[in-house]
């Protein structure tokens, strides 16, 4: 430490900076109750970060052709200046792997500490979905688990095989989660032991399943039972469990997307509340820190022309917008709790009767660590975030003329409005509605999924008809999907044979 | 707390390197094609960077189920300057239904997967119909040779590289500069030991500059003869091969006969001329020259893309190149390379008069010849005509028929063939 008080000066960091920006900023965060994995930060230069990021951060990851694709497009737009990169990157293990840029400035350094090694990974441990989804500690071995595998396939069943049997689990990673079951933690090492094992018996239950079908062929009608008995939302493991031709191998490949799916469902959902947090904390970490005096005005007007950026909301006809920004959102919702709970005015007292003057630290923990994207916006979207953002709510409705504007801020609008947002941060509602409902056993085999309708919307039929294509490589006998709009067929797709039919919205039927 | 800090940065670089390569494999159809046109538009000098390719989105799409337009969507919009509940607003673009995009993916709205391939794989790419030996592909692509040379002396190296004379100088000059104090001291001693003894004087004092004079004499043994930093060894310096100039014609018949095809054709075998002779020389001029009855010197665009009808004399083509090169380039100075594509066509009494021209005034000039004929039939006037030549100019002089891509690599065996030997 200098004469000054300083711990840093000047813009170049060093690695004794960043030592002491970590243990500074780690004193300030444990004062203000952030619990985290230890930190390992690394620093890595701009071409590293552009590998991390076509692979969405995973520190490694089996090899396929739509990482090079994300690498290539990545690579252009930095290339032509259409995008800078992320300053850093983080990763849900322990300990937390946090990428630092070597281009960072040392204001930029610290900022990305106090965002990333405080306040993602803060987040990672204390927010509920993280806690009872992911197991921090066993992603890493499971990835290089996943990457042998997938490699050891390559090898053994060539690699168009494998890779065009990738394709057709990522057109359905979305639908490889559970959703309201808890799955089974990870690790690689029950996976490596276990695999074999579960090989042989995974093709057994398959074959129990279908080994009935030719005694019973004649059977009535009636009395057979349903199978599946319950509509399955989780195709992927619909399709590992009870595919008749996949071969064990490829049982094991579909796996492996479904977990590496399951994994990223927390971050899918909590997008707003993590980047809200991360931000509301490398705001409030820093502010302490200056106000300690351990950093000076430039260091600190640095500081804060980034986190302007970072929380910049382009309006809704600006050539600039691309959504609600999540960082701005959720900032705002975190900085607006605490306030309510600091300084409540008599709206918020009513809007907020349990949070208005409490203690504001445990409010925003509790908020972390309870809620999702979805539930944080209903219980927490105040008046006050609403008009500061200037939100209104629009209906779009193929059946006007014209598009509606139903609420805007204002006294009537606010509950709309806070609906509105919440229900479009519902992953289930974003995603179309689609479940295995049934499996011909006694006939053809075929494979039928319902497309639930919600207010009309329909499926992207190009888009639909390709997945149709890559679901059938998996069943390997025909497909059908059929929209259904109040107990009625509005669409359906069948696919045999890699063509694919469809017979339009037959709504009048 | 514990932490860890880790620099990452001098680890692999190329993370992502099979990815890509597992991308440019899958849709090597489209990137063939797009490396195809980029060749047609691209100069023939100018090869050396990479480019950009394009591929429609559709084609690289990975799809997933998502929402159609349609139905009816609510959406939750920041900014709002003017609207009131209630307000009606046109739909943005298109009718009905368009406004129902997802507002998330409103930023991408192309319709083409652009990316950059680097030279390397562009040359591949280029290369790849045309049957080229694995070494020469090689040697084509490394843009520059080195030859090594010795440059002064360094303070480290290998033994081998050991220079003993300058090593020695240097032992010696420390051996001087070090002991210097030393015989300050013992000059005047001596001088004084000298007087003393002319003199016979103390003896007490001869004794005891007797003493001091052994013990200086000591100190000055005790400088090493050869210290680490005395060695020096040769350095070898890399330096770019070799510097020399070039200037390379290309000729081309343009007469009615020569379709589009031909052309490109003959645009392969000019660029790997290029290339060939960029490999071997620093600075390299390229004079085109385009004849039908008469010839012309003319710039690449007009070269590759302008038509005429009417006959083809080759002989006024090679008297242009004749006078080029006396004005131009002396053949004392410069290295001549002339490339000449025809579909073989040529006026029936001119052909004697061309190739006397070739074998009494311009081959003995040059230091390469190649003639393509790009045909698919027989072999015309032309080639019989130069058939002659092939037998006396048979280390100059290389003609070749050629009828799709991978015939044009065989006239350049010939070529390096020679530099090898």
């Amino acid at each position: 430490m200098s004469e000054t008080g300083l711990i840093v000066e000047g813009s170049e960091w060093t690695f004794g900076n960043l030592e002491d920006l970590e243990v500074e900023i780690g004193r300030i965060a444990a004062g203000y109750r952030l619990d985290t994995y230890p930190n390992q930060i690394e620093i890595i230069s701009a071409e590293q970060m552009m590998d991390a990021y076509s692979s969405t951060g995973m520190p490694l990851g089996y090899h396929h052709w739509s990482i090079g694709k994300q690498f290539l497009s990545t690579e252009q737009k930095y290339k032509r200046g259409h995008m800078g990169l992320a300053y850093e990157l983080v990763i849900n293990s322990n300990p937390c792997i946090s990428y630092l840029m070597e281009e960072n400035t040392l204001a930029l350094q610290a900022l990305v500490i106090a965002h990333a090694c405080f306040g993602h990974n803060s987040f990672f441990k204390g927010n509920y979905l993280f806690k009872t989804w992911t197991d921090a500690s066993a992603i890493v071995n499971y990835l290089v688990f996943a990457k042998d595998y997938v490699a050891k396939c390559e090898e053994r069943h060539g690699l168009d095989a494998t890779e065009a049997l990738l394709d057709s689990c990522h057109a359905l990673m979305n639908y490889g989660v559970d959703r309201f079951r808890r799955p089974k933690p990870i690790s690689a090492e029950e996976e490596k032991q276990r695999q074999i094992e579960r090989e042989e018996y995974q093709q057994q239950q398959v074959n129990d399943l279908w080994r009935t079908i030719p005694r019973q062929e004649e059977a009535a009608d009636e009395g057979w039972p349903r199978f599946p008995e319950e509509p399955q939302e989780n195709l992927l493991y619909f399709i590992e469990k009870n595919a008749p031709l996949l071969e064990p191998w490829e049982r094991e490949i579909v796996r492996i997307v479904r977990k590496t799916a399951q994994y990223f469902y927390p971050q899918r959902q909590t997008k707003v509340m993590n980047e809200g947090w991360a931000t509301f904390w490398h705001y409030t970490l820093l502010n302490t820190l200056y106000d300690e005096g351990l950093v000076n005005d430039g260091f600190m007007l640095e500081i804060l022309q980034s986190h302007t950026d970072v929380i910049l909301q382009p309006g809704y006809d600006s050539p600039h917008y691309s959504g609600i920004n999540p960082y701005t959102l959720g900032y705002a919702m975190f900085t607006d709790i605490r306030r309510i709970c600091e300084a409540p005015s008599d709206e918020d007292r009513r809007c907020f009767p349990e949070i208005a003057g409490k203690d504001w630290l445990d409010t925003v923990h509790h908020a972390m660590e309870n809620f999702k994207d979805e539930s944080f916006i209903l219980q927490f979207l105040s008046p006050t975030v609403i008009r500061k953002l200037k939100l209104f709510n629009i209906l779009d409705d193929d059946n006007n003329e014209e598009i509606e504007v139903t609420a805007i801020h204002d006294d009537h609008g606010y509950l709309r409005i806070r609906e509105e947002l919440a229900d479009q941060y519902n992953l289930s509602k974003q995603e179309p509605n689609i479940q295995v409902f049934e499996v011909n056993l006694r006939g053809n085999r075929s494979l039928t999924l319902q497309h639930i309708q919600h207010d009309r919307v329909p499926l992207d039929k190009e888009d639909a008809t390709e997945v149709l294509k890559h679901l059938h490589h998996l069943w390997r006998f025909d497909v059908l999907l059929e929209s259904i709009q109040e107990d009625k067929v509005t669409h359906s797709y069948v696919c045999d044979d890699a063509s694919v039919h469809e017979n339009g919205d037959e709504a009048t039927k | 707390m514990a932490f860890l800090i880790i620099d990452r940065r001098p680890q692999g670089r190329n993370k992502s390197a099979v990815n890509r390569q597992r991308f440019l494999q899958r849709y090597r159809k489209h990137i063939k094609e797009a490396v195809a046109d980029a060749v047609n538009k691209r100069s023939i000098t100018d090869t050396d960077r990479g480019n950009a390719i394009s591929i429609p989105k559709k084609d690289v799409s990975e799809p997933i189920f998502r929402h159609g337009r349609g139905g009816s969507q609510h959406r939750v919009l920041p900014g709002n300057k003017e609207f009131v509940t209630g307000d009606k607003i046109k739909r943005p673009t298109g009718g009905v239904g368009s406004g129902g995009g997802e507002a998330g993916n409103s930023g991408e709205g192309m319709d083409e997967f652009v990316f950059e391939l680097s030279r390397q794989e562009f040359l591949d790419f280029m290369f790849e119909n045309l049957e080229l030996p694995n070494l020469v592909k090689k040697q084509l692509k490394d843009t520059e040779s080195f030859k090594y040379i010795r440059g002064g002396y360094t303070n480290e190296g290998i033994p081998a590289r050991l220079n003993v004379l300058q090593s020695l100088r240097s032992a010696k000059s420390r051996r001087i500069a070090l002991g210097g104090a030393i015989r300050r001291q013992i000059k005047p001693l001596e001088e004084e030991l000298a007087t003393l003894e002319e003199t016979d004087g103390d003896e007490v004092r001869i004794g005891e500059i007797k003493a001091e004079l052994s013990r200086l004499e000591r100190r000055l043994n005790h400088v090493p003869f050869l210290d680490d930093f005395d060695l020096k060894y040769n350095n070898i310096i890399q330096q770019p091969l070799p510097t020399s100039n070039a200037v390379m014609f290309c000729l081309m018949d343009v007469s009615g006969s020569m379709t589009r095809e031909i052309k490109d054709l003959a645009k392969r075998f000019f660029i790997l001329l290029h290339l060939f002779l960029k490999q071997t020389y620093k600075k390299i001029d390229v004079v085109f020259i385009r004849h039908h009855t008469n010839a012309s010197e003319v710039d690449e665009e007009e070269f590759f893309y302008s038509r005429e009808t009417g006959g083809t004399v080759v002989s006024s083509a090679l008297e242009l190149m004749l006078k080029v090169i006396r004005e131009r380039y002396p053949s004392a100075d410069w290295n001549i390379y002339a490339a000449q594509a025809s579909d073989g066509e040529n006026w029936p009494d001119d052909s004697p008069i061309a190739c006397d021209l070739l074998m009494k005034s311009i081959l003995p000039l040059l230091q390469f010849y190649a003639y393509i004929e790009i045909t698919k039939s027989d072999q015309q006037a032309l080639w019989m005509a130069y058939e002659e030549l092939l037998e006396k100019y048979a280390d100059s002089f290389a003609m070749k028929k050629v009828s799709e891509a991978a015939d044009i690599f065989p006239v350049f065996h010939e070529l390096f063939q020679r530099k090898s030997g």
